[in-house]
């Protein structure tokens, strides 16, 4: 294995590890319901070979679902003195850094199934839309938190767009 | 938003508070500057547009069905007293079913109606200019108000189609950041839209806004009279501030073989060709002239650009002046639009292949108001259609100030040539040739005094420069492709438009290294920015016009 795109002396804050119960829920779900779609035209059609698509499919989604503990674990966030660097991804691995007098502003969102955890997914959004600063998987109370910091921030070093 | 919003909101009042000082000693009057109406414009009072707003917006098509119908009616009305009769006129029939008079009356009554609906749809159709926005407030049932916050101005839109033009009035297009967020002013007379729109620079500029703070630290009075406004507006544009009414020269040319020619050779008419190719081989293959007809719809598009592209690039213009960069252009529509200084949030310079033998470039930007105009919106991206390396460089200084000094000019020349290891440039390693086949000696980033240089591609060239202090933020990321090579990808995020700047396939130690140098450069970047209120800050001499070296006298 080679070494990873990563930040050197970077000390990333991690999400819960909860967050990867609701991200591996969410997939079966997905996946469930892509199968038995999937499936409808070898019932149909009563084609047997067309039977790979549903199954492949499944197969897909179980090895997504076994990574997702170590997908969780890769996402990190880091509040430096000027900017939020967020990193995610296994195998598309992806780190943005956003000074925090960029920000539009900030979202809280919590899915159902991110309710029944208790976690927030906190969205970080600036002018340019490919930032896509999604920081999932945060306790509510840390979310909170986050976004006053992030806001308090924000504030302090205000620029224009 | 909303803490943002509130935040604004507070800086406006503590503004307005300092107006309000400045007010009480407005000091004799300073030689008028504005031209009086613009002045009256710009006063925060409520105005009502150009009068023949009604029929340039629409009215036009409605005196031509009356007039159709006029027509008929009077052709009935001589068949009736003359005889003949050709039996298919539609008031023939309705007077034989009995319903000509009610019908007659029917059509008065909507004529008068749309005539009272234009005329009020007039008279509440108003806007205002304040020192902190503008606001236009519209509609007869279902009323609309729209306020723009004059800090965010991305530019000032003037165009006159050419129905407009007769009648000498001009739309007035502010655009604020966002997607179709424009206060459209249509229409006001010509020669009121330049002034006013210098007028609205002027308070955009912050000129105000800095001098208040001035003078209400030295003096602090209580709340002002009102009724003195215009003196103070007098008073407050310093001489230095004039605007210089007569049009700016331009400092581009684009003379008419070159523009001719730069649309020849452009990808478009190379498309044209190859269709035109496929189906002369179509028909000469099957035999059939029915491929003429499934091609029609795309030569048709085709030529259609071409020729919107010709005429939208005549009599182009592009010059520095007080509140920014002016870009106007078309022959019998014409456009004319102001950018502020520090609004452009990315600029690319790229060469058709075609191009290279005449050593032809394209500059294209990214703004951050989406023109909602279907006019504007190609056009406004494109801020030079033609233009070889000098008219190049004047441009870029013109939009990038910061790098008018030789090292600049020594990396931007290197951004557009050839590239090779030995420039400033950080290039791709060569194992990235698999990826980049014939661009990996080009494909480089690197930092010019502050803005990010990208530069990519071999055979389509371009180079890719955003201004750090209006980048957005900066990503890195990779996949499991390249992350088996080594090699990684940066992204320098922007307000959404043209111009994408990524780049891929490059090392990941040098990627990581610029992804931080980057990051460290936006924020200071950006702390030193002022340009939302361009002259009310540190920058209290435009550089824009400083930097400038004036064009030599060209053929």
């Amino acid at each position: 294995m080679t070494e990873r795109l990563d930040l050197h002396d970077a000390e990333w804050r991690r999400i819960s590890t909860k967050y990867a119960v609701v991200e591996a829920v969410g997939l079966l779900i997905m996946g469930v319901i892509l199968s038995a779609a999937t499936s409808i035209p070898t019932f149909v059609t009563g084609i047997q070979w067309l039977v790979a698509i549903p199954i492949s499919l499944g197969i897909i989604f179980l090895i997504n679902i076994a990574l997702t503990p170590r997908r969780v674990r890769a996402i990190g966030y880091m509040l430096r003195e000027d900017d939020l660097v967020f990193r995610r991804g296994l195998m598309f691995r992806r780190v943005v850094a956003v000074p925090y007098g960029r920000m539009q502003l900030v979202d809280i969102n919590r899915g159902p199934l991110d309710r029944a955890v208790g976690l927030s997914e906190l969205k970080f959004v600036t002018a340019a839309a490919s930032t896509g600063v999604v920081i999932p998987g945060l306790p509510e109370q840390d979310a909170e938190e986050l976004r006053d910091t992030l806001v308090a921030l924000a504030e302090s070093r205000r620029a224009g767009l | 938003m909303s803490d943002q919003r509130e935040h604004d909101e507070h800086e406006s009042q503590h503004e307005s508070q300092h107006d309000d000082s400045v007010e009480v000693e407005s000091a004799p009057l300073a030689a008028p500057i504005l031209p009086e109406q613009a002045r009256r414009l710009a006063d925060g009072e409520w105005h009502r547009l150009h009068p023949a707003t009604p029929f340039l917006r629409g009215g036009i098509a409605f005196l031509a069905i009356i007039g159709v119908i006029i027509v008929n009616a009077r052709d009935f009305f001589l068949e009736m007293l003359f005889g003949g009769d050709n039996g298919f006129e539609p008031f023939d029939r309705l007077a034989r079913a009995g319903f000509l008079l009610p019908v007659i009356l029917l059509v008065l009554l909507v004529l008068i109606l749309s005539v009272a609906g234009f005329y009020f749809s007039w008279r509440m159709h108003t806007f205002r200019i304040t020192d902190e926005l503008v606001e236009v407030r519209s509609g007869i049932l279902f009323r609309t108000n729209r306020r723009g916050r004059l800090d965010r101005i991305q530019g000032i839109n003037i165009s006159r189609p050419l129905l407009a033009r007769l009648f000498g009035a001009a739309k007035l297009e502010v655009n604020v950041a966002g997607q179709d967020a424009n206060v459209e002013l249509a229409y006001l007379g010509s020669k009121g839209a330049d002034d006013l729109r210098v007028a609205i620079l002027q308070l955009a500029s912050g000129t105000r806004a800095a001098e208040a703070a001035e003078v209400a630290g030295v003096e602090s009075s209580e709340a002002g009279v009102a009724g003195i406004v215009e003196k103070r507006v007098n008073e407050l544009f310093a001489p230095e501030l004039d605007p210089n009414i007569a049009p700016p020269e331009s400092i581009v040319r684009i003379r008419l073989p070159r523009l001719i020619g730069s649309i020849v050779f452009s990808e478009a008419t190379v498309i044209a060709i190859l269709v035109a190719i496929g189906i002369i081989v179509m028909i000469s293959v099957t035999g059939r002239y029915l491929w003429l007809i499934a091609f029609l719809p795309g030569v048709l598009g085709l030529g259609g650009y071409l020729v919107s592209r010709l005429t939208r690039s005549l009599r182009y213009s592009i010059a520095a002046t007080e509140n920014g960069i002016r870009v106007g252009y078309g022959l019998l529509s014409t456009t004319n639009e102001t950018l502020p200084p520090g609004r452009i949030h990315a600029v690319e310079v790229s060469q058709p292949l075609l191009w290279r033998p005449a050593g032809w470039w394209e500059i294209k930007i990214n703004t951050a108001s989406q023109a909602s105009s279907s006019s504007g919106a190609t056009a406004k991206t494109t801020l030079l259609p033609v233009g070889d390396m000098d008219d190049v460089h004047r441009v870029l200084q013109l939009v990038l100030p910061s790098l008018a000094n030789d090292e600049s000019r020594e990396l931007l020349e290197a951004g557009l040539a050839a590239g090779a290891h030995d420039d400033a440039y950080v290039t791709s390693p060569k194992r990235a040739r698999v990826l980049r086949w014939f661009s990996w000696r080009r494909n480089g980033f690197v930092l010019i005094s502050d803005a990010v240089a990208l530069r990519k591609g071999a055979i389509w060239r371009s180079l890719v420069l955003v201004p750090q202090a209006r980048m957005q933020s900066v990503s890195m990321q990779e996949g499991p492709l390249l992350r088996r090579m080594g090699l990684a990808e940066l992204r320098v995020h922007t307000v959404a438009g043209p111009i994408s700047a990524t780049i891929g396939a490059m090392d990941r130690e040098d990627v990581i290294e610029f992804f931080e140098q980057v990051g460290r450069a936006a924020v200071v970047s950006a702390g030193a920015d002022t340009s939302h209120r361009w002259r009310s800050g540190s920058v209290a001499q435009n550089p824009t016009i400083a930097s400038i070296d004036q064009p030599e006298a060209r053929d």
